[in-house]
């Protein structure tokens, strides 16, 4: 019997509220002038905080992309204004997390490591593709523009749609494949230090999408596989363990119509690169392998 | 990859301003070419008049009264084509001194130091041109 009794005061809570749909209770109306008054000492507490900040000499400005699809209102796309107190060594990311945990809570951007490793928080800074969490406030001028990426569906605020970039990425199948084993069967696969040295770049992609965003070929192509998916490839066909046959594989994917044949040699994508990776010069040498590879003198 | 709002041409061509040697240099390339190619007809609309100039009898071949010798004595008494000649070398010098850039490019040589050699590519441009004007520009004034 007892579990019966929440749904019965359930249902007669349901049943007075269908009744009296529009003489709120005393109860809700103490709770909603509770809200109204909290979010005004909330708004008189960020307007002092943002004054206070503004009117501080040692403040960074803040101009942030701000868009919403969900909230009516919000729908525009707009810049906000935040003024940030500098502290030294203060990054870009460093100045949202205090705009987002001091101005407002709603302001959404991607960020994980803070130190440049998961690759989450590429964002458009004073037109240019930079890591945030990675770029010096002091080495940019205010005020400093963030945007999302260029070339990317914005989902909120400073977030973009990474799906087409991870499906280019997946393209090239970037992971170790072989079916030239070791003789013993717990022996390693070694590499030589050479190989290693000549791979050595390439797998310090972090998958943030900068150089995808900067590069004018790919955004007027979705095909094109990219700068980052072409060095992934770049990273497993160079790799003497995987063999000739994959070589052969990996080659063809390449130099498909979309594939490495769209790079114009902008270097826009080695420019943004916050792995410093020489993207151009692994597309160019892959350019040359597919020549060679097709190349034949009888 | 779709956008759900709209920067404008800002989007499609990032920001000229923040453009780096590399793009800059795509971009002249790209127009210097179209230039050329622009080129090239006017050039062999020409030369074409040398055609009917062919027949002409030796006499009037001589005296510089055939129809291709008027042509081009006409166009070089203008000052615009003048002064376009001396754009038409600039556009060409560039093309062809970023194309051995590109070459090297291609052949994966100097990667490093690309953008130097646009810039060097350009001010190269700027002296030829420069140098040429004396002899476009002679006796035309």
């Amino acid at each position: 019997m007892s579990t019966q009794i929440p749904k019965q005061t359930e249902n007669a809570e349901e049943t007075a509220s269908e009744t009296e749909t529009e003489a709120p209770s005393k109860g809700d109306e103490r709770r909603a002038e509770k809200r109204r008054r909290a979010d005004e000492r909330r708004r008189q507490r960020e307007a002092e905080e943002a004054e206070r900040a503004a009117a501080d000499e040692n403040t960074v400005e803040l101009r942030v992309f701000r868009y919403d699809p969900d909230v009516e209102g919000k729908q525009e796309p707009r810049f906000d204004t935040f003024h940030v107190p500098f502290t030294k060594g203060m990054t870009v990311l460093d100045a949202l997390m205090y705009a987002r945990d001091t101005y407002d809570s709603s302001l959404t951007f991607r960020h994980s490591c803070r130190q440049a490793v998961c690759g989450s928080d590429a964002m458009f800074v004073n037109g240019g593709q930079k890591l945030a969490c990675k770029t010096q406030i002091d080495e940019l001028e205010e005020p400093i523009r963030v945007e999302p990426l260029p070339h990317a569906e914005v989902t909120k605020d400073l977030v973009v749609d990474m799906e087409h970039f991870y499906d280019q990425m997946e393209a090239v199948e970037p992971y170790f494949q072989t079916n030239e084993y070791p003789d013993g069967e717990l022996e390693e696969q070694r590499q030589t230090r050479e190989n290693r040295e000549k791979v050595k770049m390439s797998t310090r992609c972090i998958w943030c999408a900068a150089c995808m965003s900067s590069c004018n070929i790919a955004a007027g192509d979705n095909e094109y596989l990219g700068p980052a998916a072409i060095n992934k490839a770049y990273r497993f066909a160079m790799d003497e363990r995987e063999g000739e046959d994959l070589k052969q594989k990996r080659l063809e994917i390449i130099e498909q119509e979309h594939g490495v044949w769209r790079c114009q040699t902008q270097f826009s994508c080695t420019e943004v690169c916050p792995k410093d990776i020489p993207l151009t010069e692994h597309i160019q040498e892959l350019k040359r392998e597919a020549v060679k590879n097709n190349l034949k003198f009888w | 990859m779709s956008q759900s709002y709209n920067r404008g041409l800002i989007e499609d061509f990032s920001r000229w301003r923040e453009f780096e040697a590399g793009m800059w240099a795509w971009i002249f390339h790209k127009f210097t070419g179209w230039v050329l190619i622009g080129y090239l007809f006017t050039h062999i609309a020409v030369l074409s008049t040398a055609i009917p100039a062919s027949g002409a009898e030796t006499a009037v071949l001589q005296a510089g009264n055939d129809v291709y010798t008027q042509t081009i004595v006409s166009l070089e008494g203008l000052l615009l084509v003048r002064v376009l000649e001396v754009g038409l070398l600039a556009v060409a010098v560039f093309h062809m001194l970023n194309g051995a850039r590109l070459l090297l490019v291609d052949l994966g040589v100097g990667l490093e130091s690309q953008d130097k050699s646009f810039y060097a590519s350009l001010v190269l441009t700027g002296a030829i041109t420069v140098a040429s004007v004396p002899t476009f520009i002679a006796g035309a004034f």
